[in-house]
């Protein structure tokens, strides 16, 4: 087990690092952030000047060694744009983005996992009809147009809830409707298959023979094993939450990550853009990491192989 | 059951929910306004942004204040002016003003701005703002005199809006991050609270100086949130979120007035549009070298159909290489009407009677050069149409990478010549024609203190950069205001929303 999370820990870190050198080369070749930088009504001068100010005149793996290891003694560097440490104004945002995915997948699990569950007790009944065109809703659906119709129905409309902003929970409601509704199709059919395949084994046959509550069967004996792979789908999905939740962080003005990796994307701001792709590639890194060893540890042989 | 549900769910929702949705407007004496981008910072020297000139003039003061309807400089911080020779002038400072935070407004906090913002390692942006002097002297607590690097007649209008006075004691102690943080300045509101790149908070200064020409604010309270999404910008609208929105797309804007709940105005802009082509050469050997091929497309674009079609709004068609209400923009130029048989006749002349192939670059309003693209097609022009980000559109013109190309310039709300003909046509890198003779008449305009020698200088460009066709210019751009019907408010032609203008109805 020791070898194998090491291997998995040095796998990530590999990862992390080609992920780092391959989004500082896009960057950097996608446009000159000097011009992106001085805005449309700069002059050559100014230009020139911010090239020169921000050593974009050096080459480019001359320019990644020295954020690199800026970065690993943990300095992100400053925003082009804001003139602030990129570690604390990511560490404004996470919150926003955190608490929007926490809401977002846990709606996503409450929401799917007993649809699942109820869809694989009586499969083509009813209710796996509605869990089936729930989910392909939630597929087909594009998150933005699903966004404004909640806006004009619940906010213009009714009144209900506020349309933009992070003052509040309230403000919550509509993101995480959306943001988790988007995850739920994957996680709603994933239970209800494993569910489906549980349900047929022999020991739940057994279990039921034996005599055992219905409940008890479902939910200590059948749940438990089919829930394995959710478990990890959801961290995966979890980690998407984190760094795609751009278009509803956008909609909903939540002024978290996703909606400032956006917003320095379009103005070049590299160390922003850098700092933001090293964080949310270490959330699904992480994230990958300890699913990887959750199911190491439920399931030895893939340890041994 | 369900319907108890339903009414307990609604009261829930309205209970707590009221400190959420937060109701703008006339009740409250507060302003919501949204805006479309994050701002970098609100130091008026670190900001480009045209939303970050708009909260400048809010919070900040200059020595003197263009009157946008007469485009009068009129004193503002200053008493007076007084051009002592082409490169000395000289100001009286109005005495009895106080910046928000008490400190008193008087000639050392004008040298300390002046020196500060001048020097190049401070970086303060943009440097042609500020790059204009050598040195600015106190004379008097309440007299200054600013000594120019060269001839500059565009000074007045530098001094009546982007260089704006800052409290001497409170910048050298907090700098560029402070005062982005805690702006002070001595305009007509205080800022009351910043939450960088999200929401910025205004309170009315009740202390603002009597004689200001901008006149004493009526709306107690102004909050600025930065809404990206313009549909989200619309509902916050009809929901009551926010008072007062811009840069409304023409379609939804038409859709808005349609209803009648909402104020729509329409106001033109100082931008303009115009293709630069390259009659030197500098791309390759191409068509645009020849000056009968730049007059046939002249004549082969319907700028009054695309105006009216898709323009729309206040745009006008402009016929030279400026905003007509700069100084020195004289439309009394050579013009182009829309005359495809004449573009054909001069292709023929010019040894292209079945047309040519061309590369062609837009970085905005793909619609607009899609329409030019048509016209251009009907007389036998076809083009390889790039449509790129700014950044990768700035980087292949300068670098010579195209035989014409379509882009537009604000010229920074200056109201003068110099900010768009002068940088377009004077020699530098965006110069694809290099006249010799253009530079030297914008060299005579751009370096007199005299109107009527500028005047004619400017004319004498401008007439002859329209006959050769050096660049053609295309139209004015125009921009969409949405506000509650509980606000009077006006748009002015320089783009710059005064909300210390605004009122209740």
């Amino acid at each position: 087990m020791i070898y194998y999370t090491l291997k998995r820990l040095g796998l990530a870190l590999l990862v992390a690092l080609t992920v780092s050198f391959i989004s500082f080369g896009l960057l950097y070749l996608s446009s000159d952030p000097a011009i992106a930088m001085a805005g449309e009504t700069a002059s050559d001068a100014d230009i020139e000047a911010i090239r020169k100010l921000y050593g974009f005149d050096r080459p480019i793996l001359v320019q990644y060694l020295d954020w690199l290891q800026r970065a690993l003694s943990g300095d992100l560097g400053k925003s082009y744009y804001f003139r602030t440490d990129v570690s604390a104004l990511i560490g404004e945002r996470l919150p926003t983005t955190m608490t929007l995915g926490v809401c977002a997948i846990t709606f996503a699990i409450v929401l799917s996992v007993p649809l699942g569950v109820a869809a694989a007790i009586r499969p083509n009944s009813l209710i796996d009809r509605l869990a089936l065109f729930l989910s392909v809703m939630g597929q087909a659906l594009p998150s933005f147009w699903f966004a404004l119709m909640l806006i004009v129905f619940l906010s213009v409309n009714l009144r209900l809830l506020p349309t933009s902003g992070s003052d509040t929970w309230l403000h919550f409601v509509m993101p995480t409707v959306v943001l988790g509704y988007y995850a739920a199709p994957a996680i709603m059919r994933l239970t209800r298959t494993g569910m489906l395949e549980v349900l047929s084994t022999d020991y739940i046959r057994t279990a039921r023979a034996k005599g055992l509550r219905p409940w008890v069967v479902l939910f200590k004996h059948a749940l438990r094993n089919a829930i394995i792979p959710v478990v990890s789908l959801a961290a995966v999905q979890f980690g998407f939450m984190l760094g795609g939740s751009i278009v509803v962080e956008t909609i909903f003005a939540l002024h978290g990550a996703g909606f400032l990796a956006w917003e320095s994307i379009t103005r070049n701001d590299l160390p922003t853009v850098q700092g933001l792709i090293l964080v949310f590639s270490l959330f699904y890194i992480v994230l990958t990491f300890f699913a990887d060893l959750l199911n190491a540890w439920l399931d030895p042989r893939i340890r041994i192989n | 059951m369900k319907k108890r549900l339903l009414l307990a769910i609604t009261s829930i929702a309205l209970a707590t929910g009221a400190s959420g949705i937060v109701h703008a407007g006339k009740s409250d004496d507060t302003l919501n306004v949204a805006i479309d981008r994050e701002l970098e910072s609100i130091d008026n020297y670190y900001n480009t942004a045209r939303e970050g000139i708009v909260i400048s003039r809010m919070v900040w003061d200059a020595l003197l204040y263009r009157d946008p309807a007469t485009n009068e400089y009129l004193p503002n911080l200053a008493t007076s002016y007084n051009w002592v020779d082409s490169k000395t002038l000289e100001f009286d400072l109005r005495k009895g003003v106080t910046f928000h935070n008490g400190e008193k407004f008087d000639a050392d906090d004008v040298v300390y701005t002046l020196t500060y913002i001048s020097n190049p390692e401070n970086g303060a942006k943009p440097a042609r703002n500020v790059n204009w002097w050598d040195s600015a002297e106190k004379l008097g607590d309440y007299k200054v005199r600013l000594n120019l690097t060269k001839e500059f007649p565009a000074a007045l209008e530098f001094l009546s809006g982007p260089i704006v006075m800052y409290p001497n004691e409170y910048y050298a102690e907090v700098g560029p991050e402070g005062m982005a943080m805690k702006p002070v300045g001595t305009g007509p509101y205080a800022v009351t609270s910043v939450e960088p790149g999200k929401r910025y908070k205004f309170k009315k200064n009740d202390n603002y100086h009597a004689s200001s020409p901008k006149g004493q604010a009526s709306i107690g309270n102004i909050v600025i949130r930065t809404i990206a999404e313009s549909n989200t910008q619309l509902a916050e609208l009809f929901s009551g979120g926010v008072d007062w929105i811009w840069k409304v797309k023409p379609d939804q804007a038409q859709r808005i007035s349609a209803q009648g709940q909402f104020t729509v105005k329409n106001a033109s802009t100082m931008r303009i549009g115009y293709l630069n082509f390259d009659a030197m050469g500098r791309h390759s050997e191409n068509p645009m070298n020849d000056v009968r091929v730049r007059r046939a497309i002249a004549h082969a674009i319907d700028r009054e159909s695309i105006v009216n079609a898709l323009v729309g709004g206040e745009s006008i068609v402009v016929h030279s290489l400026c905003f007509p209400s700069q100084f020195g923009c004289t439309q009394d130029v050579p013009k182009y009407d829309y005359n495809p048989e004449k573009a054909k006749q001069l292709l023929a002349e010019a040894g292209y009677p079945n047309g040519f192939e061309t590369p062609f670059l837009a970085y905005r309003n793909r619609d607009f050069a899609e329409a030019m693209i048509n016209n251009l097609n009907a007389v036998g022009i076809k083009t390889n149409f790039e449509y790129l980000k700014y950044a990768a559109f700035r980087d292949k013109v300068q670098d010579g990478g195209s035989p014409f190309n379509f882009g537009t310039w604000g010229s920074y709300s200056i109201n003068d010549v110099s900010a768009i003909t002068s940088h377009f046509q004077s020699g530098g890198k965006d110069d694809y024609s290099k006249d010799a003779e253009v530079i030297k008449q914008l060299g005579i305009g751009d370096s007199s203190v005299d109107p009527q020698v500028r005047e004619d200088a400017y004319k004498a460009a401008l007439s002859r950069i329209s006959d050769e066709v050096f660049m053609f210019p295309l139209w004015s751009y125009n921009t969409w205001y949405a506000f509650s019907k509980d606000v009077d408010f006006t748009p002015t032609s320089d783009e710059i929303p005064r909300f210390f203008t605004a009122k209740w109805n």
